[in-house]
């Protein structure tokens, strides 16, 4: 039985919001699914050069994110209050036994997870390709819409 | 008890969190020899559903879940 397919485009680049396209494919990985992931804007973050482990978190727009105690919108803007939620973020990630970003991009690589990263975004950032960590294919829409349109499953996140 | 269930080997993922059990599940699994058997033990409670649908997707079989004590012992039989 041929192996079932899944793309995910990772558009997002703070800690949080590089989790969910890390876990989800290295998981599809691990059942068997054959996995690519379409790196784009703020996503290609994840796949620069030591970069992994050091995205950040804000709370700033996210009154959703839980603090010790309620923070006023306009002191989450202050300076330092990113690298506090940022640190706090990882504590509780470590202590609940959650891989960091770059233990599952390891994981990622190491299954065989095709890293795609977008070619027009990393131009309009001035990102070259040698910005980006080892691994990684370099293409644009047809490149992900080509294996997109073959997969099962296809997540924009 | 297990004590009918000849285990080949084991892998301790006891603390942590989604997605490593399952990771490192697989991991264990393919190193084995066909109709091996992992014993996995977690305290990760979403591991015992993971881990079935894990098994299924994968075709190996899971032979027993003990449960107790905060801990998921899960005893995998690796038949894909």
């Amino acid at each position: 039985m041929a192996n079932k397919k899944m793309t995910i485009i990772a558009s997002k680049g703070s800690l949080d919001m590089a989790y969910p396209p890390l876990i989800l494919a290295t998981t599809a990985a691990a059942m068997d699914v054959d996995v690519t992931i379409f790196f784009t804007f703020y996503g290609l973050e994840i796949v620069k050069k030591n970069n992994a482990d050091s995205l950040k978190v804000t709370p700033l727009g996210n009154p959703a994110m839980p603090m010790p105690m309620p923070i006023p919108t306009l002191v989450s803007s202050l300076p330092g209050m990113e690298s506090m939620a940022t640190a706090m973020m990882k504590s509780m990630f470590k202590k609940h036994g959650v891989a960091t970003i770059q233990q599952l991009l390891d994981l990622a690589k190491e299954s065989g997870i095709k890293l795609i990263a977008c070619q027009m975004t990393m131009d309009v950032m001035g990102y070259k390709q040698s910005d980006m960590i080892e691994g990684v294919e370099f293409g644009g829409a047809a490149s992900w819409l080509d294996i997109a349109a073959d997969a099962d499953i296809n997540l924009f996140i | 008890m297990s004590a009918d269930i000849k285990v080949d080997s084991t892998l301790d993922a006891k603390g942590l969190s989604c997605p490593l059990p399952i990771l490192k599940t697989k991991k264990a699994v393919e190193a084995l020899g066909k109709d091996q058997v992992l014993k996995v033990v977690t305290t990760d409670p979403g591991s015992k559903n993971d881990m079935a649908s894990w098994a299924k997707r994968t075709g190996n079989e899971i032979l027993k879940v003990e449960e107790g004590g905060g801990t998921f012992t899960f005893f995998i039989k690796k038949t894909a």
